[in-house]
Protein backbone atom coordinates (compact mmCIF):
# COMPACT_ATOMS: atom_id res chain seq x y z
CA UNK A 1 0.00 0.00 0.00
CA UNK A 2 1.29 3.48 -0.70
CA UNK A 3 -0.03 6.28 0.62
CA UNK A 4 -3.05 8.60 -0.98
CA UNK A 5 -3.18 5.87 -4.04
CA UNK A 6 -6.36 5.63 -5.12
CA UNK A 7 -8.52 2.19 -5.40
CA UNK A 8 -10.61 1.00 -8.46
CA UNK A 9 -14.45 1.40 -7.72
CA UNK A 10 -14.91 -2.44 -7.69
CA UNK A 11 -12.01 -3.36 -4.98
CA UNK A 12 -13.85 0.26 -2.71
CA UNK A 13 -16.56 -1.80 -2.98
CA UNK A 14 -15.95 -5.40 -2.21
CA UNK A 15 -13.64 -3.63 0.63
CA UNK A 16 -16.20 -2.33 2.00
CA UNK A 17 -18.62 -4.95 1.85
CA UNK A 18 -15.88 -7.35 3.41
CA UNK A 19 -15.45 -5.03 6.90
CA UNK A 20 -19.33 -6.26 7.10
CA UNK A 21 -18.91 -9.83 6.50
CA UNK A 22 -15.69 -9.83 8.78
CA UNK A 23 -17.75 -7.74 11.30
CA UNK A 24 -20.53 -10.19 11.11
CA UNK A 25 -18.71 -13.45 11.38
CA UNK A 26 -16.52 -12.40 14.45
CA UNK A 27 -20.02 -11.75 16.04
CA UNK A 28 -21.42 -15.37 14.71
CA UNK A 29 -18.54 -16.42 16.37
CA UNK A 30 -18.56 -15.00 19.33
CA UNK A 31 -21.96 -16.01 19.45
CA UNK A 32 -23.04 -19.16 18.57
CA UNK A 33 -19.76 -20.44 19.49
CA UNK A 34 -21.08 -19.99 23.18
CA UNK A 35 -18.27 -17.61 24.16
CA UNK A 36 -20.88 -14.83 25.04
CA UNK A 37 -24.01 -15.31 27.01
CA UNK A 38 -27.34 -15.09 25.18
CA UNK A 39 -28.62 -12.80 28.00
CA UNK A 40 -26.24 -9.90 26.90
CA UNK A 41 -26.15 -10.56 22.80
CA UNK A 42 -28.17 -12.14 20.79
CA UNK A 43 -26.46 -14.11 17.64
CA UNK A 44 -27.00 -12.81 14.26
CA UNK A 45 -29.92 -15.71 13.62
CA UNK A 46 -31.71 -14.82 16.45
CA UNK A 47 -31.76 -11.10 15.98
CA UNK A 48 -33.06 -11.97 12.64
CA UNK A 49 -35.52 -13.96 13.67
CA UNK A 50 -36.60 -11.61 16.44
CA UNK A 51 -36.59 -8.74 13.54
CA UNK A 52 -39.42 -10.56 11.55
CA UNK A 53 -41.67 -10.66 14.73
CA UNK A 54 -41.44 -7.39 15.10
CA UNK A 55 -42.37 -6.38 12.26
CA UNK A 56 -45.21 -9.12 11.84
CA UNK A 57 -46.76 -9.36 15.19
CA UNK A 58 -45.54 -5.96 17.32
CA UNK A 59 -46.68 -3.49 14.38
CA UNK A 60 -42.79 -2.14 14.50
CA UNK A 61 -43.26 -0.32 11.07
CA UNK A 62 -45.32 2.26 12.85
CA UNK A 63 -42.44 2.82 15.11
CA UNK A 64 -40.40 3.19 12.18
CA UNK A 65 -42.64 5.37 10.21
CA UNK A 66 -43.08 7.84 13.86
CA UNK A 67 -39.42 7.85 14.28
CA UNK A 68 -38.35 8.53 11.16
CA UNK A 69 -41.49 11.34 11.06
CA UNK A 70 -40.32 12.72 14.41
CA UNK A 71 -36.21 12.75 12.85
CA UNK A 72 -37.54 14.75 9.71
CA UNK A 73 -40.33 16.94 11.63
CA UNK A 74 -37.25 18.54 14.12
CA UNK A 75 -34.44 18.46 11.66
CA UNK A 76 -36.93 20.14 8.98
CA UNK A 77 -37.77 22.90 11.58
CA UNK A 78 -34.22 23.48 12.27
CA UNK A 79 -33.32 23.97 8.75
CA UNK A 80 -36.06 26.11 8.32
CA UNK A 81 -35.07 28.55 11.11
CA UNK A 82 -31.49 27.72 11.32
CA UNK A 83 -30.32 28.22 7.49
CA UNK A 84 -31.75 31.46 6.96
CA UNK A 85 -30.02 32.70 10.29
CA UNK A 86 -26.80 30.84 9.35
CA UNK A 87 -26.97 33.01 5.94
CA UNK A 88 -27.42 36.35 7.93
CA UNK A 89 -24.47 36.02 10.01
CA UNK A 90 -22.14 34.83 7.66
CA UNK A 91 -23.19 37.33 5.19
CA UNK A 92 -23.28 40.86 7.86
CA UNK A 93 -21.21 41.09 10.27
CA UNK A 94 -23.10 43.61 12.85
CA UNK A 95 -25.39 40.32 12.73
CA UNK A 96 -22.92 37.96 13.54
CA UNK A 97 -21.76 39.80 16.41
CA UNK A 98 -25.21 39.71 17.57
CA UNK A 99 -25.68 36.46 17.94
CA UNK A 100 -22.39 34.49 17.41
CA UNK A 101 -21.74 34.46 21.27
CA UNK A 102 -24.73 33.00 22.47
CA UNK A 103 -25.37 30.53 19.21
CA UNK A 104 -21.14 28.96 20.19
CA UNK A 105 -22.72 28.70 24.00
CA UNK A 106 -25.92 26.79 23.39
CA UNK A 107 -24.21 24.42 20.88
CA UNK A 108 -22.43 23.00 23.72
CA UNK A 109 -25.92 22.78 26.21
CA UNK A 110 -26.45 19.33 25.56
CA UNK A 111 -29.78 18.44 23.94
CA UNK A 112 -30.71 15.69 26.17
CA UNK A 113 -30.04 17.10 29.07
CA UNK A 114 -33.53 19.35 28.35
CA UNK A 115 -35.81 16.17 28.00
CA UNK A 116 -36.97 16.62 31.76
CA UNK A 117 -37.09 20.25 31.27
CA UNK A 118 -39.38 19.70 27.87
CA UNK A 119 -41.18 17.04 29.38
CA UNK A 120 -42.34 19.62 31.93
CA UNK A 121 -42.94 22.27 29.30
CA UNK A 122 -44.59 20.46 26.29
CA UNK A 123 -45.29 17.13 27.85
CA UNK A 124 -44.47 13.77 26.36
CA UNK A 125 -45.97 14.40 23.13
CA UNK A 126 -44.67 15.29 19.65
CA UNK A 127 -43.96 18.32 20.78
CA UNK A 128 -41.14 17.39 23.21
CA UNK A 129 -39.43 14.93 20.88
CA UNK A 130 -39.44 17.70 18.05
CA UNK A 131 -37.62 20.09 20.73
CA UNK A 132 -34.73 18.00 21.68
CA UNK A 133 -34.03 17.13 17.84
CA UNK A 134 -34.77 21.28 17.31
CA UNK A 135 -32.50 22.19 20.42
CA UNK A 136 -29.70 19.14 19.24
CA UNK A 137 -29.21 20.58 15.82
CA UNK A 138 -30.57 24.38 15.42
CA UNK A 139 -27.28 25.97 16.94
CA UNK A 140 -25.01 23.79 14.60
CA UNK A 141 -26.51 24.54 11.51
CA UNK A 142 -26.61 28.11 12.26
CA UNK A 143 -22.94 28.07 12.89
CA UNK A 144 -22.00 25.86 9.97
CA UNK A 145 -24.11 27.51 7.68
CA UNK A 146 -22.61 31.16 9.17
CA UNK A 147 -18.68 29.98 8.60
CA UNK A 148 -19.62 28.34 5.42
CA UNK A 149 -21.25 32.07 3.88
CA UNK A 150 -18.87 33.61 5.58
CA UNK A 151 -15.28 32.29 3.52
CA UNK A 152 -17.12 32.75 0.22
CA UNK A 153 -14.09 33.76 -1.83
CA UNK A 154 -13.34 37.41 -1.87
CA UNK A 155 -12.42 37.77 -5.17
CA UNK A 156 -15.66 36.23 -6.75
CA UNK A 157 -17.60 39.39 -4.44
CA UNK A 158 -15.27 41.89 -6.01
CA UNK A 159 -15.55 40.39 -9.00
CA UNK A 160 -19.42 40.96 -8.77
CA UNK A 161 -19.03 44.30 -7.39
CA UNK A 162 -16.92 45.25 -10.73
CA UNK A 163 -20.30 44.08 -12.50
CA UNK A 164 -22.50 46.37 -10.84
CA UNK A 165 -24.39 44.00 -8.37
CA UNK A 166 -25.21 45.36 -4.93
CA UNK A 167 -25.76 44.11 -1.37
CA UNK A 168 -28.57 42.31 -2.20
CA UNK A 169 -27.08 41.06 -5.48
CA UNK A 170 -24.25 39.88 -3.58
CA UNK A 171 -26.08 37.93 -1.44
CA UNK A 172 -28.54 36.42 -3.90
CA UNK A 173 -26.33 36.16 -6.49
CA UNK A 174 -22.48 35.40 -4.83
CA UNK A 175 -22.87 33.90 -1.65
CA UNK A 176 -26.47 31.97 -1.92
CA UNK A 177 -24.77 30.41 -4.89
CA UNK A 178 -21.09 30.03 -3.38
CA UNK A 179 -22.70 28.29 -0.28
CA UNK A 180 -25.23 26.28 -1.54
CA UNK A 181 -23.61 22.81 -1.82
CA UNK A 182 -21.41 23.02 1.57
CA UNK A 183 -25.18 24.23 2.58
CA UNK A 184 -26.40 21.22 1.48
CA UNK A 185 -23.56 18.59 3.03
CA UNK A 186 -23.99 20.52 6.28
CA UNK A 187 -27.63 19.41 6.28
CA UNK A 188 -26.39 15.80 5.43
CA UNK A 189 -24.09 15.44 8.59
CA UNK A 190 -26.75 16.87 10.98
CA UNK A 191 -29.21 14.87 9.88
CA UNK A 192 -27.14 11.61 11.03
CA UNK A 193 -26.74 13.73 14.34
CA UNK A 194 -30.86 14.21 14.36
CA UNK A 195 -31.05 10.93 14.34
CA UNK A 196 -29.55 10.06 17.83
CA UNK A 197 -31.52 13.14 19.36
CA UNK A 198 -34.55 11.25 18.39
CA UNK A 199 -33.51 8.03 20.27
CA UNK A 200 -32.72 9.84 23.30
CA UNK A 201 -36.05 11.49 23.25
CA UNK A 202 -37.88 8.20 22.80
CA UNK A 203 -35.95 6.72 25.62
CA UNK A 204 -37.73 8.84 28.38
CA UNK A 205 -41.16 9.25 28.26
CA UNK A 206 -42.47 8.05 24.76
CA UNK A 207 -45.36 5.44 24.04
CA UNK A 208 -43.63 4.81 20.13
CA UNK A 209 -40.81 4.63 18.20
CA UNK A 210 -37.43 2.85 17.73
CA UNK A 211 -35.86 4.36 20.85
CA UNK A 212 -39.41 3.53 22.71
CA UNK A 213 -38.98 -0.35 21.45
CA UNK A 214 -35.47 -0.61 22.83
CA UNK A 215 -36.42 0.72 25.88
CA UNK A 216 -39.05 -2.13 26.22
CA UNK A 217 -37.15 -5.13 24.70
CA UNK A 218 -34.74 -4.00 27.42
CA UNK A 219 -37.15 -4.41 30.22
CA UNK A 220 -37.91 -7.98 28.36
CA UNK A 221 -34.09 -8.66 28.10
CA UNK A 222 -34.76 -9.22 24.47
CA UNK A 223 -30.92 -8.21 22.94
CA UNK A 224 -32.01 -9.56 19.76
CA UNK A 225 -35.05 -6.85 19.30
CA UNK A 226 -32.90 -4.37 20.94
CA UNK A 227 -29.65 -4.91 18.29
CA UNK A 228 -32.22 -5.01 15.20
CA UNK A 229 -33.29 -1.81 16.54
CA UNK A 230 -29.74 -0.32 16.27
CA UNK A 231 -29.43 -1.71 12.95
CA UNK A 232 -32.41 -0.48 11.77
CA UNK A 233 -31.56 2.98 12.38
CA UNK A 234 -27.67 2.30 10.71
CA UNK A 235 -29.71 1.30 7.85
CA UNK A 236 -32.30 4.19 7.83
CA UNK A 237 -29.06 6.63 8.32
CA UNK A 238 -27.34 5.11 5.11
CA UNK A 239 -30.51 5.15 3.02
CA UNK A 240 -30.98 8.76 3.49
CA UNK A 241 -27.31 9.81 3.76
CA UNK A 242 -27.19 7.76 0.03
CA UNK A 243 -30.11 9.93 -1.28
CA UNK A 244 -28.54 13.03 0.53
CA UNK A 245 -25.53 12.77 -2.12
CA UNK A 246 -27.13 11.09 -4.98
CA UNK A 247 -29.39 14.95 -4.66
CA UNK A 248 -26.33 16.82 -3.93
CA UNK A 249 -24.71 15.72 -6.74
CA UNK A 250 -27.60 16.49 -8.92
CA UNK A 251 -28.23 19.80 -7.61
CA UNK A 252 -24.58 21.09 -7.82
CA UNK A 253 -22.90 19.24 -10.87
CA UNK A 254 -20.54 22.40 -10.83
CA UNK A 255 -18.98 21.64 -7.68
CA UNK A 256 -18.19 18.32 -7.86
CA UNK A 257 -14.24 17.13 -8.03
CA UNK B 1 -10.32 64.87 -22.87
CA UNK B 2 -9.28 62.71 -20.37
CA UNK B 3 -11.50 59.57 -19.36
CA UNK B 4 -9.81 58.99 -16.39
CA UNK B 5 -8.00 61.18 -13.95
CA UNK B 6 -5.80 59.89 -11.15
CA UNK B 7 -5.19 62.63 -9.30
CA UNK B 8 -2.92 62.62 -6.40
CA UNK B 9 -3.68 59.31 -5.34
CA UNK B 10 -1.37 57.85 -2.47
CA UNK B 11 -2.03 54.48 0.06
CA UNK B 12 -1.16 53.78 3.18
CA UNK B 13 -1.94 50.62 5.31
CA UNK B 14 -2.36 50.98 8.51
CA UNK B 15 0.26 48.76 10.90
CA UNK B 16 -0.37 45.71 12.18
CA UNK B 17 -0.22 44.74 15.85
CA UNK B 18 1.03 48.78 16.23
CA UNK B 19 3.79 48.47 13.98
CA UNK B 20 4.62 51.84 11.46
CA UNK B 21 2.15 52.26 8.89
CA UNK B 22 2.70 51.19 5.36
CA UNK B 23 3.16 53.18 2.36
CA UNK B 24 2.27 51.24 -0.32
CA UNK B 25 1.24 54.34 -2.98
CA UNK B 26 3.19 57.62 -3.08
CA UNK B 27 0.70 59.68 -4.49
CA UNK B 28 0.63 59.47 -8.10
CA UNK B 29 -1.45 61.39 -10.87
CA UNK B 30 -2.15 60.03 -14.25
CA UNK B 31 -4.71 61.13 -17.05
CA UNK B 32 -5.96 58.42 -19.30
CA UNK B 33 -7.14 59.57 -23.02
CA UNK B 34 -10.49 58.45 -24.13
CA UNK B 35 -10.07 55.18 -26.32
CA UNK B 36 -6.45 55.06 -25.10
CA UNK B 37 -4.63 51.68 -24.27
CA UNK B 38 -2.41 51.83 -21.18
CA UNK B 39 -0.16 49.79 -19.11
CA UNK B 40 1.15 49.97 -15.81
CA UNK B 41 4.53 48.24 -15.49
CA UNK B 42 6.08 47.81 -12.53
CA UNK B 43 8.18 45.44 -9.96
CA UNK B 44 6.25 42.79 -7.97
CA UNK B 45 4.57 45.13 -4.75
CA UNK B 46 4.67 48.08 -6.22
CA UNK B 47 1.54 48.95 -5.41
CA UNK B 48 0.58 49.08 -9.16
CA UNK B 49 -2.14 46.86 -8.37
CA UNK B 50 -3.18 48.94 -5.33
CA UNK B 51 -3.73 51.73 -7.83
CA UNK B 52 -5.96 49.66 -10.20
CA UNK B 53 -8.05 48.52 -7.22
CA UNK B 54 -8.40 51.87 -6.37
CA UNK B 55 -9.49 52.90 -9.79
CA UNK B 56 -11.94 50.37 -9.30
CA UNK B 57 -13.86 51.14 -6.12
CA UNK B 58 -12.06 47.93 -4.53
CA UNK B 59 -9.69 49.57 -2.33
CA UNK B 60 -10.43 53.61 -0.79
CA UNK B 61 -7.13 55.97 -1.15
CA UNK B 62 -5.71 57.49 1.70
CA UNK B 63 -5.72 60.97 -0.32
CA UNK B 64 -6.34 61.99 -3.64
CA UNK B 65 -9.61 60.94 -5.77
CA UNK B 66 -10.46 59.04 -9.24
CA UNK B 67 -12.21 61.09 -11.42
CA UNK B 68 -14.03 59.12 -14.18
CA UNK B 69 -15.57 61.47 -16.81
CA UNK B 70 -15.24 64.03 -14.20
CA UNK B 71 -17.19 62.18 -11.54
CA UNK B 72 -15.56 60.97 -8.62
CA UNK B 73 -15.56 57.37 -7.78
CA UNK B 74 -16.41 56.21 -4.47
CA UNK B 75 -16.88 52.39 -4.98
CA UNK B 76 -17.18 50.00 -7.38
CA UNK B 77 -19.57 50.13 -10.43
CA UNK B 78 -20.58 48.34 -13.45
CA UNK B 79 -18.87 51.55 -15.02
CA UNK B 80 -15.42 50.27 -14.62
CA UNK B 81 -15.01 46.20 -15.51
CA UNK B 82 -12.46 44.49 -14.27
CA UNK B 83 -10.25 41.16 -15.07
CA UNK B 84 -8.69 39.83 -12.54
CA UNK B 85 -5.09 37.95 -12.10
CA UNK B 86 -7.31 34.69 -10.01
CA UNK B 87 -9.80 33.40 -11.86
CA UNK B 88 -13.16 35.02 -10.92
CA UNK B 89 -15.75 33.46 -13.17
CA UNK B 90 -18.48 31.70 -10.89
CA UNK B 91 -18.15 28.37 -11.16
CA UNK B 92 -22.24 27.70 -10.50
CA UNK B 93 -22.80 29.48 -13.54
CA UNK B 94 -22.57 28.62 -17.26
CA UNK B 95 -20.04 30.63 -19.80
CA UNK B 96 -23.48 32.40 -21.46
CA UNK B 97 -24.68 33.20 -17.87
CA UNK B 98 -21.66 34.33 -16.06
CA UNK B 99 -21.43 36.67 -19.86
CA UNK B 100 -24.97 37.74 -18.53
CA UNK B 101 -24.07 38.33 -15.02
CA UNK B 102 -23.85 41.98 -15.05
CA UNK B 103 -26.29 42.08 -17.91
CA UNK B 104 -28.95 40.49 -15.63
CA UNK B 105 -28.21 42.68 -12.82
CA UNK B 106 -28.94 45.48 -14.45
CA UNK B 107 -32.13 44.05 -15.13
CA UNK B 108 -32.14 44.12 -19.01
CA UNK B 109 -34.58 42.11 -20.93
CA UNK B 110 -33.55 38.40 -21.35
CA UNK B 111 -33.52 38.53 -24.86
CA UNK B 112 -31.40 41.81 -25.02
CA UNK B 113 -29.15 39.95 -22.55
CA UNK B 114 -28.82 36.62 -24.67
CA UNK B 115 -27.89 39.01 -27.72
CA UNK B 116 -24.89 40.69 -26.23
CA UNK B 117 -23.52 37.32 -24.34
CA UNK B 118 -23.73 36.13 -28.21
CA UNK B 119 -21.68 38.62 -29.67
CA UNK B 120 -19.40 39.14 -27.05
CA UNK B 121 -18.88 34.98 -26.46
CA UNK B 122 -18.01 35.03 -30.09
CA UNK B 123 -15.32 38.08 -30.07
CA UNK B 124 -13.46 36.07 -27.50
CA UNK B 125 -13.63 32.83 -29.75
CA UNK B 126 -15.57 30.74 -27.26
CA UNK B 127 -19.23 29.90 -29.44
CA UNK B 128 -19.92 26.22 -28.61
CA UNK B 129 -18.76 26.77 -24.86
CA UNK B 130 -22.05 28.41 -23.94
CA UNK B 131 -23.26 25.79 -22.09
CA UNK B 132 -19.96 24.41 -20.15
CA UNK B 133 -19.15 25.36 -16.67
CA UNK B 134 -15.83 27.42 -16.40
CA UNK B 135 -14.20 24.29 -14.63
CA UNK B 136 -14.24 22.59 -17.35
CA UNK B 137 -12.31 25.25 -19.44
CA UNK B 138 -8.39 25.82 -19.57
CA UNK B 139 -7.08 28.74 -17.89
CA UNK B 140 -7.02 31.01 -21.35
CA UNK B 141 -10.16 30.41 -21.97
CA UNK B 142 -11.46 31.24 -18.89
CA UNK B 143 -9.79 34.50 -18.40
CA UNK B 144 -11.40 35.46 -22.04
CA UNK B 145 -15.26 34.91 -20.69
CA UNK B 146 -13.91 37.07 -18.02
CA UNK B 147 -13.24 39.59 -20.28
CA UNK B 148 -16.46 39.07 -22.48
CA UNK B 149 -18.36 39.25 -18.66
CA UNK B 150 -16.29 42.90 -18.04
CA UNK B 151 -16.84 43.99 -21.71
CA UNK B 152 -20.59 42.97 -21.74
CA UNK B 153 -21.62 45.80 -19.50
CA UNK B 154 -19.97 48.28 -22.01
CA UNK B 155 -17.89 49.82 -19.07
CA UNK B 156 -16.58 53.20 -20.03
CA UNK B 157 -12.94 51.86 -18.88
CA UNK B 158 -11.81 48.27 -18.24
CA UNK B 159 -9.12 47.39 -16.14
CA UNK B 160 -6.72 44.82 -15.88
CA UNK B 161 -5.17 43.35 -13.11
CA UNK B 162 -2.40 40.94 -14.57
CA UNK B 163 -4.89 39.09 -16.42
CA UNK B 164 -2.49 36.31 -18.34
CA UNK B 165 0.07 36.22 -15.26
CA UNK B 166 -1.21 32.76 -14.78
CA UNK B 167 -1.17 31.40 -18.25
CA UNK B 168 1.87 29.84 -19.85
CA UNK B 169 4.20 31.66 -21.95
CA UNK B 170 2.64 31.26 -25.29
CA UNK B 171 -1.11 31.14 -24.11
CA UNK B 172 -0.48 34.54 -23.05
CA UNK B 173 0.72 35.57 -26.19
CA UNK B 174 -2.46 34.55 -27.95
CA UNK B 175 -4.44 36.45 -25.38
CA UNK B 176 -2.64 39.89 -25.55
CA UNK B 177 -3.50 39.34 -29.67
CA UNK B 178 -6.74 38.40 -28.62
CA UNK B 179 -7.58 41.86 -26.58
CA UNK B 180 -5.68 43.95 -28.56
CA UNK B 181 -7.73 43.00 -31.82
CA UNK B 182 -10.78 43.23 -29.24
CA UNK B 183 -9.49 46.72 -28.83
CA UNK B 184 -8.51 47.68 -32.30
CA UNK B 185 -11.88 47.32 -33.21
CA UNK B 186 -14.14 48.35 -30.19
CA UNK B 187 -11.84 50.81 -28.82
CA UNK B 188 -12.77 50.49 -25.25
CA UNK B 189 -10.63 52.58 -22.91
CA UNK B 190 -8.10 50.21 -20.94
CA UNK B 191 -6.06 50.13 -18.34
CA UNK B 192 -3.96 47.64 -17.81
CA UNK B 193 -0.95 46.29 -15.29
CA UNK B 194 1.27 43.99 -15.49
CA UNK B 195 5.05 42.86 -14.96
CA UNK B 196 6.06 41.73 -18.43
CA UNK B 197 7.99 44.43 -20.20
CA UNK B 198 7.29 42.70 -23.39
CA UNK B 199 2.97 42.82 -23.01
CA UNK B 200 3.29 46.18 -21.90
CA UNK B 201 4.88 47.91 -25.08
CA UNK B 202 3.08 45.20 -27.11
CA UNK B 203 -0.64 46.27 -26.65
CA UNK B 204 -0.21 50.43 -25.22
CA UNK B 205 0.00 52.99 -26.52
CA UNK B 206 1.68 54.67 -23.50
CA UNK B 207 3.98 52.41 -20.56
CA UNK B 208 3.59 54.13 -17.36
CA UNK B 209 6.47 52.88 -15.25
CA UNK B 210 6.40 52.10 -11.60
CA UNK B 211 8.58 52.29 -9.41
CA UNK B 212 9.59 50.01 -6.60
CA UNK B 213 7.57 50.44 -3.30
CA UNK B 214 6.62 52.84 -2.30
CA UNK B 215 5.51 53.10 -6.11
CA UNK B 216 4.91 56.25 -7.77
CA UNK B 217 5.27 56.93 -11.67
CA UNK B 218 8.76 56.79 -12.46
CA UNK B 219 8.58 57.20 -16.73
CA UNK B 220 6.01 57.87 -19.18
CA UNK B 221 7.07 56.11 -22.23
CA UNK B 222 4.88 56.35 -25.23
CA UNK B 223 4.85 53.55 -27.91
CA UNK B 224 4.84 54.81 -31.34
CA UNK B 225 4.26 51.17 -33.08
CA UNK B 226 1.17 51.85 -35.72
CA UNK B 227 -2.17 49.72 -35.67
CA UNK B 228 -3.01 47.34 -36.55
CA UNK B 229 -0.09 45.28 -34.72
CA UNK B 230 0.77 41.68 -35.17
CA UNK B 231 2.99 39.37 -32.83
CA UNK B 232 5.86 39.89 -35.89
CA UNK B 233 5.94 43.63 -34.06
CA UNK B 234 7.72 42.02 -30.79
CA UNK B 235 10.83 40.97 -33.31
CA UNK B 236 11.04 44.93 -35.07
CA UNK B 237 13.75 47.24 -33.90
CA UNK B 238 11.54 49.76 -32.88
CA UNK B 239 9.76 47.22 -30.39
CA UNK B 240 13.27 45.65 -29.39
CA UNK B 241 14.99 49.06 -28.80
CA UNK B 242 11.90 50.15 -26.66
CA UNK B 243 12.28 47.03 -24.85
CA UNK B 244 16.07 47.67 -24.38
CA UNK B 245 15.19 50.76 -22.32
CA UNK B 246 12.19 49.50 -20.32
CA UNK B 247 14.27 46.65 -19.49
CA UNK B 248 16.32 48.97 -18.14
CA UNK B 249 14.19 51.21 -16.19
CA UNK B 250 12.49 47.91 -14.28
CA UNK B 251 15.83 46.04 -13.61
CA UNK B 252 17.11 49.42 -11.32
CA UNK B 253 13.65 48.80 -9.60
CA UNK B 254 13.87 45.22 -9.09
CA UNK B 255 16.91 45.65 -8.15
CA UNK B 256 16.00 48.12 -5.27
CA UNK B 257 13.95 45.17 -3.72
CA UNK B 258 16.50 42.68 -4.69
CA UNK B 259 19.37 43.92 -4.71
CA UNK B 260 21.12 43.49 -0.78
CA UNK B 261 20.52 39.80 -1.95
CA UNK B 262 22.51 40.05 -5.38
CA UNK B 263 26.13 38.76 -4.69
CA UNK B 264 28.76 41.27 -6.47
CA UNK B 265 26.17 43.08 -8.30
Amino acid sequence: MKPLVPVSRARKVALGIAFFVVFVAAWSVATLGGFVSKTFLADPLTMLVEGWELFAKHGFAYDVGITVWRVLGGFVLAALFGVPLGIAMGAFKPVEAFFEPFVSFARYLPASAFIPLLILWAGIGEAQKLLVIFIGVFFQIVLMVAVTVGSTRRDLVEAAYTLGAGPRGIVRRVLLPSASPQIAETLRLVLGWAWTYVIVAELIGASSGIGHMITDSQALLNTGQIIFGIIMIGLIGLVSDFAFKWANQRMYPWALH
Amino acid sequence: MSKLVIDGVGRTFPGVHGGAPTLALTPVSLAVADNDFITILGPSGCGKSTLLRIVAGLDRPTEGRVLLDGAEVSGPGADRGMVFQSYTLFPWLTIEENVRFGLREKGLPVAEQASIARHWIRKVGLEGFERHYPKMLSGGMQQRTAIARALANAPKILLLDEPFGALDHQTRGLMQELLLAIWESEKTTVLFVTHDIEEAIFMASRVVVMSARPGRIKADVAVPIAHPRLYTVKTTPAFSSLKARLTEEIRAEALKVEGAALPGD
